[in-house]
């Protein structure tokens, strides 16, 4: 990369202690992504993909305790004082969540809370906030923006939430986008409409987007980089084209064979991960995916895995005994 | 290369950490306190007392003595054994009227849920002109025309609980009917009076429960209040209410007479009011997994 | 319609004909399905796929009776479930199960599995104890859980995954002839959907069923389906074997849902999508083709006139005036 990156997660490990003991929810990350670049964060449930977000964002629950240095446009968040980190955040660095029920007040008109934003951050009188915020409804694919202005959340469809939620989100031209799961509740149609949205927002405005998903469709086709999660930490890093053709990983190889494919003939079995994944509350000794991984031997038991590079200092792996996959044939 | 997963799930062989909320040194105190209560009211016939009616007219508010553990009051009747003669009405009133508005109440409510149209909107009006009606206007006109006993006073005040039990009962079925796991006992072919006995039944029964012991709580206090104006048991019988009321009299004088009822009213009812608000806390449902 | 070319040859277990199911929200009625005709022959898994408001839950539910139609017939084998009524319906009922969405939700969290998978051999009157546990662990242990593990647990003490499994194994013990799954693998991981629906295949395998087979993502659908049915706002557009309907579908919408799909391969560029809006309300649906407020190729006649399920190639049957495949 020869921009400096824009966000730098440094060695981040997030710890929340429960009833059932300590459960380490993100396990020494790191990342990077520059201006103007997609990361795919690929994970299922309990990965930690969202508890990464969190931290990055510094809205962890008050119980979690974080590690490592979260370094945005050359600030450290993590020990930002918190009114510069909340003028941060809206304005550089802005989020959209999964569900857009719960991400928009439902007691307010979507008005209100796009022309709040505006006043807030950029200090603009409401007329020409109300303006700006029809501008952003239009931009985003809303049509007759002027009336949805007095609408409430319940009052539009879940695909129309969402760009109500991406209009509120490049309201102040953040320099970083942090999409969480942003289309896992709609249909596959206004999926794609909505992923077209971003990425040519992402165009116009130069951003930087951190793209968090378990599809890995999705990753395929709009991200740039590609990190794959599994219990808390990143096991695999590589720019898309290199993850898909040259994957390294077990679990990857696993995850893309489970998914069922369009063009496959229907009753083909599919190759199924046995097991299920770890209980963040009770490590596994040695590599985590070890239970479940078809290759796995002595040293995967005993020993975590680090993250080392590959040939090309872009592509990261976690594993003993990587798989040289190229262009599709298997090892 | 299919793959069946026909292995048996090690996870499931480890047995999962149960949570237990931890129950504080209060809970316990106040399961002491109520059993204390229960155990002096059952045993008052075993128990060397001073009859309650036994008047004593030279020894009016005579002060603690070992003849008198709590003094008398202001007929000379030994305090201590009225005392515990008002605890065995106010348990009886305030554990039995909340279970006819517990069984009549919860029965409806749950019917209501679960049915829904027009038979929750006619159930659902008439707990609202239940609850519109001023309950002491009530319970003087039932007073008045069937007579002051500790009959009339249970049902009453069981009757005016009907719609809260009816209110929590709904609510939960409500929301649980919705569940597919309804549905799915609707799929395999279950009659109605199954699905509500062995489907919803299960899950409204805590929640109701907890309320129960709430509505103790409250009736207790109702029956003191009522006591108190005269309205409860009639005399001799004592009741906390009713010796609070005499106590009124000669409170500069012996303040005891009128305090040793309200804070034994006032332990019992925040007891009852703890184990409700615990055993409310041990009933939310679960969510899944973190 | 279609009866008489289709499936000639071997009789349908399912028939549904003409059937509307409506029903009334604060004063406005949805109008969830609207005349639809289907059939899945014995042994057979049908799979019925669209987007959000299309009905295609509703549709499984007014076929186990769970939601009275309007209008039309459910015919299983032969019988009409429509006019049954009361314990001829609860006998019914035994064939046919349903599998949901949310297995967590399925599953009365008050009531320890063995109890739960045993309730529908109280309810169909298997007196014995003893042989209602027996059959318990035996469907148990077809669906890969150990009966001694799980029996006497609750069901929050399971994951997703396994929860799938108990109500697949619920759905099972009775024996049915014909299972209806709505969504049954939505709301689990990636890596655990392949495990349960190579179970649901073995478990159709095993024990002779026919599936009906509900849910949103083609792939999903394509992979166990033999053949697809797809739904937009409360009608079906397209009918046809799963490779052929999805290799050259000849409606636009059943085009547009492929083509919307995110494909696992960095080469496969997506297409800018044409936006073509949001799906309109099933409470003021649109009049002729409801498909036509975000179809390329509508015209007046798509407005004026409903389109029926008409031939467009071997088996393959599309409702649209102007199908991408001309009509054989």
């Amino acid at each position: 990369m020869t921009e400096p990156a824009l966000l730098s997660v440094e060695n981040v490990s997030v710890d929340l202690p429960t009833p059932r003991g300590n459960l380490r929810a993100v396990d020494q990350v790191d990342l990077k992504i520059g201006a103007g670049r997609t990361l795919g964060i690929v994970g299922e449930s309990g990965c930690g993909k969202t508890m990464l977000s969190r931290a990055i964002l510094q809205l962890l629950p008050k119980k979690a305790k974080l590690s490592g240095r979260v370094m945005f446009d050359g600030h450290d968040l993590v020990r930002l004082d918190p009114e510069r980190l909340r003028k941060l955040r809206g304005r550089s660095l802005a989020v959209v969540f999964q569900d857009p029920m719960t991400s928009l007040n439902p007691v307010l008109t979507i008005g209100t809370q796009l022309i709040e934003t505006l006043q807030e951050h950029l200090e603009l009188d409401s007329v020409v906030a109300k303006r700006r915020s029809v501008e952003l409804l239009a931009a985003v694919g809303i049509p007759a923006p002027e009336q949805r202005l007095m609408q409430y959340p319940h009052q539009l469809s879940g695909g129309m939430r969402q760009r109500v939620a991406i209009a509120i989100a490049l309201s102040c031209e953040p320099k970083l986008l942090i999409a969480d799961e942003p289309t896992t509740a709609l249909d596959v149609t206004i999926q794609a409409q909505i992923l077209d949205l971003l990425a040519r927002e992402q165009r116009r405005r130069h951003m930087a987007m951190i793209l968090i998903t378990h599809d890995l469709g999705v990753v395929a086709g709009r991200t740039d980089d590609v990190a794959v999660m599994y219990a808390g930490r990143v096991v695999e890093r590589a720019p898309t084209p290199v993850l898909f053709k040259k994957m390294h990983m077990p679990y990857t190889e696993a995850l893309l064979a489970a998914i069922p494919k369009i063009d496959a003939a229907p009753h083909t079995p599919l190759p199924a991960i046995s097991g299920r994944p770890p209980d963040p509350t009770r490590p596994i000794q040695g590599c985590s995916f070890s239970p479940r991984c078809r290759y796995a031997a002595g040293r995967c038991y005993r020993e975590k895995p680090l993250l080392t590079a590959s040939e090309s200092l872009d592509h990261q792996y976690a594993c003993f005994h990587p798989i040289q996959v190229t262009a599709g044939v298997c090892e | 290369m299919a793959t069946l997963e026909i292995g048996i799930d090690e996870d499931v062989a480890v047995s999962p950490v149960k949570r237990t909320p931890r129950l504080g040194l209060l809970f316990w105190a106040a399961i002491a306190w109520i059993i204390l209560i229960f155990a002096a009211a059952g045993l008052v016939g075993v128990l060397p007392l001073p009859s309650p009616t036994d008047m004593d007219m030279l020894e009016r508010r005579a002060p603690v003595s070992a003849l008198h553990w709590l003094g008398t009051d202001g007929l000379g009747r030994d305090e201590l054994a009225r005392l515990i003669y008002g605890a065995r009405i106010s348990l009886i009133v305030g554990l039995c009227a909340p279970v006819i508005g517990v069984t009549i109440g919860g029965a409806l409510g749950m019917l209501a849920g679960y049915f829904r149209g027009r038979f929750e909107t006619l159930v659902v009006g008439s707990m609202d002109v239940l609850l519109a009606f001023p309950p002491l206007v009530l319970l003087l006109a039932v007073t008045a025309y069937l007579g002051q006993t500790l009959l009339n006073l249970t049902c009453i005040l069981g009757v005016l609980g009907i719609p809260a039990f009816m209110r929590v009962a709904r609510a939960a079925t409500l929301t649980l009917a919705r569940r597919e796991f309804v549905i799915a006992a609707q799929a395999l072919g279950a009659t109605h009076a199954r699905i509500l006995l062995r489907e919803l039944l299960p899950n409204v029964f805590l929640p109701l429960v907890a309320f129960f012991l709430l509505g103790v709580a409250v009736t207790i206090v109702v029956e003191g209040a009522v006591s108190f104006l005269g309205l409860g048991v009639p005399p001799p019988i004592s009741s906390w209410g009713s010796m609070i009321g005499e106590g009124r009299e000669s409170l500069d004088v012996a303040p005891r007479l009128a305090f040793i009822p309200a804070i034994t009213m006032f332990l019992t009812v925040l007891s009852f009011n703890l184990v409700g608000d615990t055993l409310r806390a041990l009933t939310d449902p679960r969510q899944g997994a973190l | 319609m279609m009866q008489e070319t289709q499936q000639s040859q071997r009789d349908p277990l399912l028939k549904v004909e003409n059937l509307v199911v409506e029903y009334a929200v604060g004063g406005k009625t949805v109008h969830a399905v609207s005349g639809v005709s289907l059939q899945v022959a014995r042994g057979e898994t049908l799979g019925l796929v669209g987007e959000s408001g299309c009905g295609k839950s509703t549709l499984g539910r007014a076929v186990l009776q769970l939601r009275r139609a309007v209008s039309g017939r459910v015919l299983f084998d032969g019988q009409d479930l429509t006019a049954m009524q009361g314990d001829a319906l609860r006998r019914m009922r035994r064939r046919v199960q349903l599998i949901f969405q949310d297995p967590i939700a399925s599953l009365n969290p008050r009531r320890r599995i063995g109890e739960i998978i045993a309730e529908p051999l109280v309810i169909s009157g298997v007196k014995d104890p003893e042989r209602r546990q027996q059959l318990v662990c035996e469907v148990l242990s077809a669906v890969g859980l150990d009966p001694s593990l799980v029996i006497g647990r609750l069901p929050h003490e399971f994951s997703g995954g396994q929860c799938q499994r108990i109500c697949i194994a619920r759905a099972l013990v009775l024996n049915p002839e014909f299972i209806i799954c709505d969504e049954p693998v939505s709301a689990l991981d990636v890596s655990i959907r392949a495990q349960i629906l190579n179970l649901l295949e073995d478990m159709k395998g095993r024990f002779g069923l026919t599936l009906l087979f509900i849910a949103h993502d083609l792939a999903v659908v394509k992979a166990v389906s033999d053949r697809v049915a797809v739904m937009y706002l409360g009608r079906l557009c397209e009918v046809g074997p799963s490779e052929q309907l999805f290799a050259r579908p000849a409606h636009p919408y059943t085009a547009l849902l492929i083509e919307a799909i995110p494909v696992p391969d960095p080469d496969v560029r997506p297409a800018e999508s044409v936006p073509v809006g949001e799906p309109p309300s099933p409470i003021a649906p649109p009049s002729g083709c409801r498909f036509r407020t975000r179809c390329p190729r509508a015209d007046q006649r798509c407005i004026d006139e409903v389109p029926e399920l008409r031939a467009v190639a071997p088996d393959q049957y599309a409702a649209c005036h102007h199908p991408l495949i001309a009509a054989g």
